[in-house]
């Protein structure tokens, strides 16, 4: 019985990772770049509720637009300021690094804006828990909701990405900006929609952890983006089906370490499991493999 | 034209090594005249610290061409087994010069082992896939180290992955590894003098390395590791070269950083990813590939942070600023041209004449 | 010329910035110095005809904790105690009739930083350092002010190594052995539980310092621990196996030596599992109802030894919570009152030794290390404080349980 226990928490933590994998996995996908500030705009994502929701008072329906729209703007602004000067630079290295000058930044206007105190958020999810087996068993409504909007929001990346015109421009984009241009595709507009998606699913995130785990710091986006990296490089980075399954097995792959092995070292035993399943396929579990051209 | 290119890196290598040297004369001469505060005094032996790191991982980043994003877990291997050395043998070994020599070897020794283990499976991924891997394998030392427990009593050493209860000492037992409460106490060996003698032997075995045949073949890897494959170069051997070259002496960089803090502890401040992150950030900033600019990167970005401390409360929003400022600058496309006409190797040999 | 323009670019880089550097430092360090000046004189003015304070001499103390990164809610308390201990202190004729000067650096919870923060500090003057915050740091920075024998006391590094063999370095807070042991036989004493889980930060210094001392202790203690699980400072966002295994196991009560972050997600996820055990903290838990829009019912019956409640009841506690409040628009938690002990403690000393600020560093450290031996002071964390020759405090932990969201004392 606490087995099966044990698998639900690992996909609700799983469910969280991989809503934030996709953002990640999205816009890696079409601009080949680790967005490192990934994690932070969730934040400010989850702040923006916050701000909204517990301390204005308004509804949380509202409250989530006005994130999923400021989140949109400031992922907008942070491409066009930050990273398209770059874009051309002779390392995509240059580009990672400013995307850590940013998560910085945007860490630290936090600190100065909301202060160090940790916030409770309050959950804007109102589902209530299933509880099976005489409550041995619970299965929370950030769960539910988290795993049917990250179904529905691969689905609508999926079929997004594969039948508009605006989609089919941006794997134009993945696969060569240069012939993509030739073609007509304004290459500068598909990555700013690409970024502008990919910081919308960042807010939509932010609620749904922040939901999940109602503590609210301006560190609060870090960790779990870089777990939330690790399970879109689990899943074949780029991938969109693969950041879900990523993010579910990180998370049943943490919870069963902690629970049977040791929680000291659950850290260690992800990531040694991450290490083997790379080595066994070298990208990821759905990842395609890259033809090498002489 | 050979012997002209040679002699461009013999004196390429004599203004590398010139600009330590005049630093290091010019910041003793200002210790002795007494007009250096006590935070830059403070700062030295750190800045050495991260002129070897980042050195020693643009010998990966900017030589070998390969993304590692787990330099300060090797960083870590050094300084723990380094400062568990010193710890052991305080009372052995009285002559702190030696022991500290010796406690060097140790934690050079330790890391590029480990580097070599580490590299051996995971050097055959590319790219995303190895930044991933080598990120992996940075937070798994520090978790380890984390849960880390040897003591010494009479009886010899005992060791325990649980907690220190559990290590059975005796009663004249001493904890010298106490999970996350590390090593404390570590002799304070460390001093700028080393420190800079530690830089120079960097530079030299990692000089020596790039305009050597076997940096030659590292350098072709890079460039283009089907081309280099088919004349005949041992792809595995090169880059475990470089790898765990490189990871010995981040080795070196933690001996000299836990000798120089009497609280040596793994967070994921001094030892975690965010550290591997800002090691990359001093070999990109300056210049991937161009070893003084690194060492320069390196020691501005260490003393950004410091110096901004007037500032208060709005000292690392500036410093996130700039920092993205300095990496447009540094990046902007204007130079793109330049960076593709001119070799690395070719620049640095031009910039004598400046 | 190419070439040229790269590599003065480059260069050009470097030294604009350096001088933007020195530039942004100069202006803030007189910002700095402007407005303590400015604090001077308007204290000044307050305590005219002080001919003393006239003389423009004062001591200058100075605090190091993190005011940036995932601690700083730690730091910033104590930088907000001890500013408003030495305003209050300034406003009423200063010690001894000197006005105090302060200076509070970042230290990003970092060793080799917390070291730089210490060496600004002595740039700047300092005579008396009331830091710092974590114990990992106030260890690295005690092997310093021991080298230079500048008197420093701690508001909350807790480590037994901060004092062990400084004999210049003291403590406000308890030891973490002594909360361990203390939390054991308070449990065992009071027949609290026969059962006992326990979840703590394997990462961190204070967390797994009670932690070990707890456990050994409960070993001779009536009641029997059936889980102990850890977390780490990278996998502190999901606690369900731990409170799982504490479930499972049993447990009556669950022992927290952890900070109260992690534990008001503890208590939350705990609650949404139904799963409802006695919870018991250390000091670390102070603060949690003070979380910005925790559900306090959450927190109900949660027992913890703390020697600071901020709702306290007698007039020194109301005062503290009620100026704090209005200068930093927050309520203060444990660190914050440590910190603001900690100040009123270096005055008690100096008053004690008759120091002066024109003594040097080293005869100001060793004249209040004959007055530590000697005071007594009443503060908002402990009466009657006392100090052992080790540095480490005498005072009597309290031990309080939150009911109808307030902290009440258990007799």
């Amino acid at each position: 019985m606490s087995f099966i226990s044990y698998l639900i928490n690992g996909i609700s933590l799983g469910s969280v990772y991989a809503i934030i994998a996709l953002g990640y996995t999205m816009v890696y996908g079409i601009a080949k770049m680790l967005n490192f500030a990934h994690g932070d705009v969730i934040m400010v994502g989850g702040f923006t509720i916050f701000f909204a929701v517990s301390m204005q008072g308004l509804p949380p329906a509202l409250g989530i637009l006005l994130a999923i729209i400021l989140c949109t703007v400031l992922g907008i602004t942070i491409e066009y300021i930050a990273y398209r000067p770059l874009r051309q630079a002779a390392s995509s290295l240059a580009v990672l690094i400013t995307a850590i000058g940013v998560s910085y930044l945007l860490q630290n206007l936090a600190l100065l804006i909301f202060g160090a105190n940790t916030k409770a958020f309050t959950s804007v999810v109102n589902v209530p828990a299933i509880k099976l087996a005489d409550g041995q068993i619970n299965i929370s409504g950030e769960t539910i909701v988290t795993i049917i909007s990250c179904i529905v929001i691969m689905i609508g990346l999926t079929l997004f990405v594969n039948k508009t015109k605006a989609g089919q421009a941006m794997l134009a984009v993945s696969e060569d900006k240069g012939a993509a241009q030739l073609m007509g595709i304004n290459v500068n507009a598909t990555i700013s929609l690409t970024f502008a998606i990919g910081s919308a699913l960042a807010a939509i995130a932010g609620m749904l952890l922040c939901s999940a785990y109602p503590s609210l710091t301006p560190y609060t986006g870090s960790m779990p983006g870089i777990k939330a990296f690790v399970a879109a490089v689990f899943g074949g980075i780029g991938s969109i089906p693969g950041a879900l399954i990523g993010g579910i097995v990180l998370g049943i792959i943490e919870i069963l370490s902690k629970a049977y092995i040791s929680s000291q070292m659950a850290d260690a035993i992800v990531f040694m499991v991450l290490i083997i399943v790379l080595l066994v396929k070298p990208t990821g579990i759905l990842g395609k493999k890259i033809q090498e051209k002489v | 034209m050979k012997k002209l290119n040679l002699s461009k890196n013999v004196k390429d290598n004599i203004i590398t090594y010139g600009i330590v040297i005049v630093a290091y004369l010019i910041i003793q001469a200002l210790i002795s005249a007494g007009s250096l505060s006590s935070l830059i005094q403070g700062l030295l032996v750190p800045l050495c610290v991260y002129v070897i790191l980042a050195v020693s991982l643009n010998l990966t980043v900017g030589i070998l061409g390969e993304l590692s994003l787990g330099h300060a877990g090797f960083m870590c291997v050094g300084a723990f087994t380094g400062a568990f050395f010193s710890r052991c043998m305080e009372d052995v070994i009285t002559i702190a010069p030696v022991r500290f020599i010796l406690a060097l070897i140790i934690g050079a020794v330790c890391a590029g082992v480990i580097g070599f283990l580490i590299g051996m499976p995971v050097l055959r991924l590319r790219g995303d896939y190895l930044a991933i891997v080598t990120l992996a394998f940075g937070e798994i030392i520090k978790n380890v180290v984390n849960v880390l427990y040897i003591g010494k009593d009479s009886k010899g050493f005992h060791f325990s992955m649980k907690d220190s209860i559990s290590l059975g000492l005796e009663t004249d037992g001493d904890v010298i590894i106490n999970g996350a409460q590390g090593i404390t106490g570590t002799p304070k060996d460390s001093n700028f003098t080393i420190g800079v003698i530690l830089i120079i032997i960097t530079l030299f075995i990692v000089l020596n390395l790039i305009h050597s045949r076997d940096g030659r073949a590292i350098m072709s890897i890079r460039d283009n590791l089907i081309a280099a494959e088919s004349i005949g170069i041992n792809i595995t051997r090169y880059k475990l070269m470089a790898f765990s070259i490189s990871a010995a002496l981040a080795g070196v960089a933690g001996v000299l950083y836990s000798h120089n803090l009497n609280s040596l502890m793994a967070t994921p401040k001094n030892f975690g990813y965010n550290m591997s992150i800002m090691i990359l950030v001093f070999v990109v900033l300056g210049g991937i590939g161009n070893i003084r600019g690194s060492m320069i990167a390196a020691v501005v970005l260490t003393l950004l942070p410091e110096l901004l401390r007037g500032l208060n409360n709005y000292r690392m929003l500036i410093y996130a600023i700039v920092l993205i400022v300095m990496m447009l600058f540094n990046w902007s496309p204007k130079l793109i041209e330049l960076r593709k006409r001119f070799s690395i190797k070719r620049m640095i040999g031009k910039s004598k004449e400046v | 010329m190419k070439k040229f323009k790269k590599v003065t670019s480059l260069l050009l880089v470097a030294v604009m910035t350096m001088a933007m550097l020195a530039g942004c430092g100069g202006s803030g360090e007189k910002a700095g110095e402007s407005t303590s000046e400015a604090v001077s004189e308007s204290s000044n003015s307050a305590t005219e005809g002080n001919a003393s304070a006239a003389a423009g001499e004062t001591f200058k103390i100075g605090a190091i904790g993190p005011a940036t990164g995932g601690a700083a809610v730690y730091g910033l308390a104590v930088k907000n105690g001890a500013d408003l201990a030495i305003k209050e202190i300034n406003a009423a004729g200063g010690i001894n009739g000197y006005q105090v000067e302060y200076n509070f650096q970042d230290d990003e919870c970092d060793n080799e930083k917390s070291v730089n923060a210490y060496n600004t500090l002595k740039d700047w003057g300092m005579q008396m350092l009331v830091g710092t915050t974590t114990s990992g740091c106030c260890i690295a920075v005690a092997a310093e002010s021991s080298n230079d024998n500048m008197f420093q006391i701690t508001p909350s590094g807790s480590s037994v190594d901060c004092i062990k063999g400084n004999d210049n370095v003291y403590q406000v807070c308890f030891t973490d052995p002594n909360q361990g042991i203390a939390a054991a036989q308070y449990i065992g004493g009071n027949a609290v539980a026969s059962k006992v889980a326990v979840i703590y930060d394997s990462s961190d210094v204070y967390s797994s310092g009670i932690y070990e001392k707890f456990a050994a202790e409960a070993a001779n203690q009536s009641f029997e621990i059936v889980s102990a699980e850890a977390f780490t400072a990278d996998n502190k966002t999901d606690f369900s196996v731990q409170l799982q295994k504490a479930k499972d196991a049993g447990a009556e009560l669950v022992f927290l030596p952890i900070y109260y972050t992690e534990a008001s997600l503890i208590l939350t996820q705990a609650n949404s599992m139904g799963f409802t055990p006695k919870f018991f903290g250390c000091d670390g838990l102070d603060g949690i109802l003070n979380v910005e829009n925790f559900d306090a019912s959450l927190a109900e019956g949660v027992m913890l030894l703390t020697p600071f409640a901020a709702d306290a009841q007698d007039d020194a506690t109301k005062s503290f919570v009620s100026a704090y409040e209005a200068a930093y628009g927050e309520t203060p938690n444990q660190f914050a009152a440590d910190a603001y002990d900690a100040v009123y403690i270096v005055k008690a000393a100096v008053e004690k030794s008759g120091a002066t600020p024109a003594d040097s560093i080293f005869d100001i450290c060793d004249k209040l290390k004959t007055a530590m031996a000697d005071i007594s002071v009443d503060g908002l964390t402990g009466e009657a404080m006392s100090w052992d020759e080790d540095g480490a405090v005498n005072k009597a932990p309290k031990a309080m349980q939150i009911v109808n969201g307030n902290y009440s004392l258990i007799q």
